[in-house]
């Protein structure tokens, strides 16, 4: 059984249709990527999965529960975590402030520590800047930190949308590591991607998302070189 | 000299009133981003609930101020959830500032059904003798004490649940990104609720200090005080609590100031004075944040 499983996705701005009835599934400890273009609906589906937007149709199935119409902030304590587009870090708070309330749902004082500490060993950079005010990072950095906040709640499944976007070279390579690493220690993936080559590189399978509806899904290696694929988004 | 320490002492008093006041506007403003006009009307309410508890069903002062604060907290709650809540995804935020105005007229018209329009006189319930300095030159009244200790009290309590606490610390992710603070699990609008459940209980204390310094009670008596304190909290930078007490504070002493040296039937004109000025000079207040963003 899949972990995550969207059916039949419609999603409405207004009276403007931005999902047009989409179907994919996410199983565990897998890495499945969500590319297309600017405007497809990528983040749309993200914000939708994690209660953000309500569905007009269809059905989001996570761990055998239909949430669909659960309230956004009783998703994380349901074991997703969701890094939203443009990071969205608290820029007024410190680092650490920013953590914690990664683990505003947790209890246990002494497992938050703990999990602290493994954060800390995966971005060494936010130990060193724990105090500093998050809005003085950088863009990169941000990234790092808005991943570690989402971590702290210990997720089995990880929504992770442009983590990419705007970050000099170094950092993309740094980022998609990242993620593999997250993948490896047992966190499921869904990531949403405009850097298609990056994503399809580390996804197991992927989906194409074109004006709202899933044009093509597969491999993603077979994606990385298929002939379509290659003139659309990967440039070459 | 002398007369201008006793001035200033009033100033401080007064200011302080309005900087427990501000304090409910700024941090309604802060994190639901809308201003509550109807605010200044609940310190009408607690006024009205001690004197009528106190007054005419002759209970202890000692029940009757908890009881006020309670119900200012529930009247505070309950408005959000009928009159604001439903608004929240508005298009616009005007719709929202309307719809307190229509509130802020609502009490004061209910209170006017209720009490007439007849001012009562209000007993003072603060019991604190007077202090007398430099050989009785200046007279310290026990409400000018009371006041400003409450005032320092509250502003400490308050800045240390916000540090310190979970729902402090929600408060803050909220005034900053609601679509992240809910993506951490945070309740948004558990925590609007909260916030407003504290600035009117904090107004029913203001309204037992200024009833009890200024010991006439009407239907009308919050709404004045109400539109200096948002004046106080724009001066300080509406959103910041250290920015209310100073706001609270500084303004507090203009209006007495000016009262005392150049008219004062002008005190007020020169109030709204300093709120234009500051929109002019520097909108976001004292402390106002700058607001910076990283893409």
């Amino acid at each position: 059984m899949a972990m995550l499983e969207i059916k039949d996705l419609e999603v409405y701005y207004g009276m403007i249709q931005a999902i047009k009835g989409i179907s994919f599934e996410v199983n565990e400890g897998e890495v499945i990527a969500l590319i297309g273009a600017n405007g497809a609906g990528k983040t749309t589906v993200l914000h939708t999965v994690t209660g953000l937007l309500a569905p007009k149709q269809g059905r989001i199935i996570f761990n055998g529960v239909d949430i669909s119409r659960v309230k956004s902030h009783k998703i994380v304590s349901m074991g997703m975590a969701h890094v939203p587009e443009g990071r969205r870090v608290f820029a007024q708070l410190s680092v650490l402030q920013n953590l914690l309330l990664g683990a505003y749902t947790r209890k246990d004082k002494n497992e938050i520590e703990n999990t602290i500490k493994t954060i800390y060993k995966r971005f060494p950079r936010l130990e060193e800047r724990k105090n500093q005010i998050a809005g003085t990072l950088s863009g990169g950095e941000q990234q790092m930190l808005a991943m570690g906040r989402a971590l702290m709640s210990h997720p089995k499944i990880i929504l992770m949308d442009e983590p990419s976007m705007g970050l000099s070279p170094i950092f993309v390579n740094e980022i998609f590591d990242i993620i593999k690493e997250v993948s490896a220690g047992g966190t499921t993936v869904l990531l949403v991607e405009q850097n298609a080559k990056k994503a399809l590189s580390i996804a197991h399978r992927a989906y194409v998302l074109e004006t709202g509806k899933i044009s093509l899904e597969g491999d993603a290696t077979e994606l990385l070189n298929d002939d379509a694929i290659k003139k659309a988004y990967l440039g070459e | 000299m002398i007369s201008f320490i006793s001035y200033l002492i009033n100033g401080i008093s007064l200011g302080s009133i309005y900087a427990i006041i501000a304090l409910g506007y700024t941090m309604v403003y802060g994190i639901a981003k809308m201003l509550n006009f109807a605010h200044g009307d609940v310190i009408m309410v607690g006024g009205f609930t001690i004197f009528w508890t106190v007054s005419t069903q002759g209970m202890s002062p000692l029940i009757a101020i908890p009881l006020a604060v309670v119900l200012c907290t529930i009247l505070g709650v309950t408005i959000e959830y009928i009159a604001y809540r439903p608004l929240r995804q508005a298009a616009s935020s005007l719709v929202v500032l309307i719809t307190a105005i229509g509130v802020s007229y609502f009490l004061q018209n209910l209170a006017l059904l209720i009490f007439g329009a007849n001012p009562k006189s209000f007993d003072s319930m603060i019991p604190v003798p007077p202090m007398q300095l430099l050989d009785g030159q200046i007279t310290i009244l026990g409400e000018t004490t009371v006041t400003v200790i409450s005032c320092l009290i509250i502003m400490g309590g308050l800045s240390l649940f916000i540090k310190k606490s979970r729902p402090g610390q929600a408060m803050l992710a909220v005034s900053e990104d609601k679509g992240a603070a809910q993506l951490m699990g945070i309740n948004v609008n558990k925590t609007i609720s909260l916030t407003f459940a504290i600035g009117s209980g904090l107004a029913a204390i203001a309204g037992l200090l200024l009833c009890s310094a200024y010991p006439t009670l009407s239907p009308y008596i919050g709404s004045m005080p109400g539109i200096k304190a948002f004046v106080a909290a724009v001066f300080g930078g509406i959103g910041s609590i250290p920015g209310a007490l100073i706001g609270g504070l500084l303004l507090g002493i203009v209006e007495i100031l000016g009262r005392a040296y150049i008219s004062s039937q002008m005190a007020d004109v020169i109030v709204f004075l300093v709120l234009i000025l500051v929109l002019l000079i520097k909108p976001t207040g004292i402390l106002g944040k700058k607001l910076q963003e990283k893409v």
